[in-house]
């Protein structure tokens, strides 16, 4: 690979629960891919065009306040308006494993609930990210 | 009884000969190996642990300097003399979600099972200063607390209950302010004074730019907005706790005990920089300060951790800021178990957590306990969940004994190396924040951000390495959750409830009267030396949303951004 995945970690809504955001977007880059943290209270439509400005492989969402079932959608719905469909989408939160299944469903290619292993996350993107790079180059 | 010299508690030639045995035998001992095994020899926060503590651990300890007796300074042994014999702690479960109405019926089904005080969590927009029909609020309305947009969501939150006899706890920052005048105002409609209402509102907007985010305005104004409030709330609220400085979500958001510890009372130490500055004096306003900590799964580093906390306070109150009253030496502190020790996991599991960890919050001496759910790690608790937290204490309470003696690990060995630890780890963290001039000049350059991210990371690493094991995470898993947990739902229907409910509130009050107060309210905003509560009280009297009234203070004095560091 020329250059490494790039990610953009995404903090949406009124929720500041930052910690586990951190310690994911340390955790890629450790793992060699460049995070791009948005901080807090973005909106979808902000996510999303720094994902495309930045030329990001995938969008991470974190979100804690129970505004998962509003705020996922909303972001798939502007990569579909945006035609950046072919970024990897994938979250994570205090997220009942109902919704989890709900939001896969809608199209989050991963939700990681509280206890999921850094390493699982860092393998989802490295593959997920990594195949959609194959792709689009 | 043998007849013989027993060294007075001193170590005696028999005793050393004894300690150099076991010294001996130890050494032989072969360490744990596998999950687990690399923590045994540290505390959660990472503090080095020896395998046994003795005499020389406590040789420095000064008894009457360092410990002396429970009510006495420097208070390491609790603010009462008799601890709970007088008084057991006030049980105080946290809660609030959807509407005014249906957290109003929670409340009332607690008092019912006997709790002792309330303690009002808010919805996310209304924590951020947003109305429930505002953009930004679109699908947090009622999600992780209630929504409380006005005074008349205000008056049905407390509909039905004796808001003079009620104490109640606020955990709001921001707009901290505007809740203290929806309830003064809530209450004198009902024809109580202010002068009767007791209870505390958090209001501590440092911790919020360093750990929870839950800010409005920058750090300098936000800090005259409390300033003024502690003004006003101390010459008319007598029974009203001022400040709530926590450190519950400093540590939440993954620093270690010891950071809690010195962060929360470094932002202590500001508030009453910032009030002494204003004018008043000392001994007016801190017998009513108070702190709110976390009571984390490491046991004794947490009762060393609440032990060490009166202590630093007491000195620092007494000799550096000259306080005369011992009201005002006492750190008084209201303790919730570690939301983020909770796993998501096996989550009947939290219920033994929380257990070990309000009795570490006891042994601690706490005023008030909070003790979260099994299932708040999903979702809002459900009313069965609730039950069993606060059947929790009761249990600690009535039945296990530990209320009968004060301080009962005072002497420990172990305890009180790790209290003086804990101080001398938190005297190092207040001599770096000086460094940087004060506690907003380390906010601003990411001091504390920085420093909680890195331990929040080594410990994620810990966990991942299983040096640290938790239960039904990264060691005794199974294969398959149940997934058979009833969840507390907030629906949509919730929000356009609410936001229908505003609206109305907008449509029915008189238009000139919000207008002359938020005009007066801006003109006050402007002015540094108008107390901005009396104008704040009138424009909830004129019912004013608390959006009206942020926007209105947000034109005089922005809105922050962070710089972010992860």
């Amino acid at each position: 690979m020329d250059r490494p995945l790039r990610i953009v970690v995404a903090k949406a809504g009124l929720d500041g629960h930052d910690r586990g955001a951190k310690v994911i977007a340390r955790a890629l880059r450790d793992a060699g891919m460049e995070v791009i943290y948005t901080g807090l209270f973005q909106t979808p439509e902000q996510i999303v065009q720094t994902a495309i400005q930045e030329d990001a492989d995938g969008i991470g969402l974190s979100i804690l306040s129970g505004a998962h079932m509003t705020l996922f959608p909303l972001i798939i719905d502007q990569l579909k308006a945006q035609q950046a469909e072919d970024i990897v989408f994938f979250g994570g939160g205090t997220i009942p494993p109902e919704d989890a299944e709900a939001l896969r469903e809608r199209g989050v290619q991963a939700v990681f609930t509280p206890g999921a292993p850094l390493q699982d996350i860092v393998d989802f993107v490295n593959d997920a990210c990594g195949k959609r790079r194959a792709l689009v180059g | 009884m043998m007849d013989r010299p027993t060294g007075g508690g001193q170590p005696t030639p028999e005793f050393e000969a004894q300690q150099a045995a076991w010294e001996a035998s130890s050494a032989k001992g072969k360490p744990r190996s596998g999950p687990g095994s690399g923590a045994t020899d540290r505390t959660l926060s990472d503090i080095p642990l020896k395998t046994c503590y003795g005499p020389a651990d406590t040789a420095e300890l000064d008894l009457a300097r360092d410990l002396a007796w429970p009510g006495q300074y420097p208070y390491t042994r609790g603010i009462h003399p008799n601890g709970f014999r007088d008084r057991l702690w006030t049980m105080r479960q946290f809660a609030g979600f959807g509407t005014a109405r249906q957290t109003n019926e929670r409340y009332h089904f607690l008092l019912a099972q006997g709790q002792m005080g309330l303690s009002v969590a808010f919805d996310m927009p209304t924590l951020m200063g947003y109305d429930s029909d505002a953009p930004h609020a679109r699908g947090e309305v009622g999600k992780c607390g209630v929504a409380i947009d006005s005074l008349a969501d205000m008056e049905v939150l407390f509909e039905g209950i004796d808001m003079g006899k009620i104490t109640t706890s606020m955990t709001i920052n921001g707009p901290a302010a505007i809740a203290v005048a929806q309830y003064i105002a809530a209450a004198e409609k009902k024809g109580i004074p202010r002068a009767m209402l007791g209870g505390t509102i958090q209001a501590d907007i440092l911790k919020e730019y360093i750990a929870q985010k839950e800010w409005i305005f920058p750090p300098r104004p936000h800090m005259r907005i409390i300033v003024d409030m502690i003004q006003f709330c101390t010459e008319q609220m007598p029974k009203w706790n001022t400040i709530s400085i926590s450190g519950y979500h400093i540590r939440e958001a993954g620093s270690t005990a010891a950071q809690e510890l010195a962060f929360t009372l470094a932002d202590g130490f500001a508030y009453v920089e910032a009030c002494m500055k204003a004018g008043m004096d000392v001994d007016s306003f801190a017998p009513r300060l108070s702190y709110f900590f976390n009571a984390h799964i490491d046991f004794f580093e947490e009762i060393a951790k609440f032990r060490a906390a009166r202590r630093i306070y007491a000195r620092r109150m007494r000799e550096k800021y000259g306080a005369k009253d011992p009201k005002s030496w006492q750190l008084r502190f209201h303790t919730q178990t570690a939301g983020c020790s909770a796993t998501a996991q096996q989550p009947e599991n939290n219920i033994v957590r929380v257990a070990y960890e309000a009795l570490s919050a006891v042994l601690g001496g706490t005023q008030s306990l909070h003790t979260n759910s099994m299932d708040e790690v999903l979702a809002l608790p459900t009313e069965k969940s609730v039950e069993i937290a606060l059947r929790t204490q009761q249990v600690l309470a009535y039945e296990t004994n530990v209320t009968n003696v004060v301080d009962p690990l005072g002497g420990s060995y172990f305890v009180e190396a790790l209290t003086d630890e804990m101080e001398r780890q938190a005297e190092a963290y207040f001599a770096q924040i000086e460094e940087f001039g004060g506690v907003i000049e380390a906010i601003e350059a990411g001091f504390f951000q920085k420093e909680i991210a890195d331990a929040s990371y080594r410990y994620q690493r810990s966990v991942e390495s299983k040096d640290r094991v938790i239960v039904g995470v990264n060691h005794f898993t199974r294969d398959e959750e149940r997934g058979d947990m009833d969840l507390l739902r907030i629906t949509e229907e919730t929000e356009r409830e609410q936001a229908a409910s505003v609206r109305a509130v907008r449509e029915s009050r008189d238009a000139a009267a919000v207008a002359k107060t938020l005009e007066r309210l801006k003109a006050a905003c402007a002015d540094p030396k108008d107390n901005l509560m009396p104008h704040l009280i009138d424009c909830v009297n004129a019912y004013c949303t608390e959006g009206e009234i942020v926007d209105t203070m947000v034109s005089v004095y922005g809105r922050y951004t962070e710089r972010s560091v992860f």
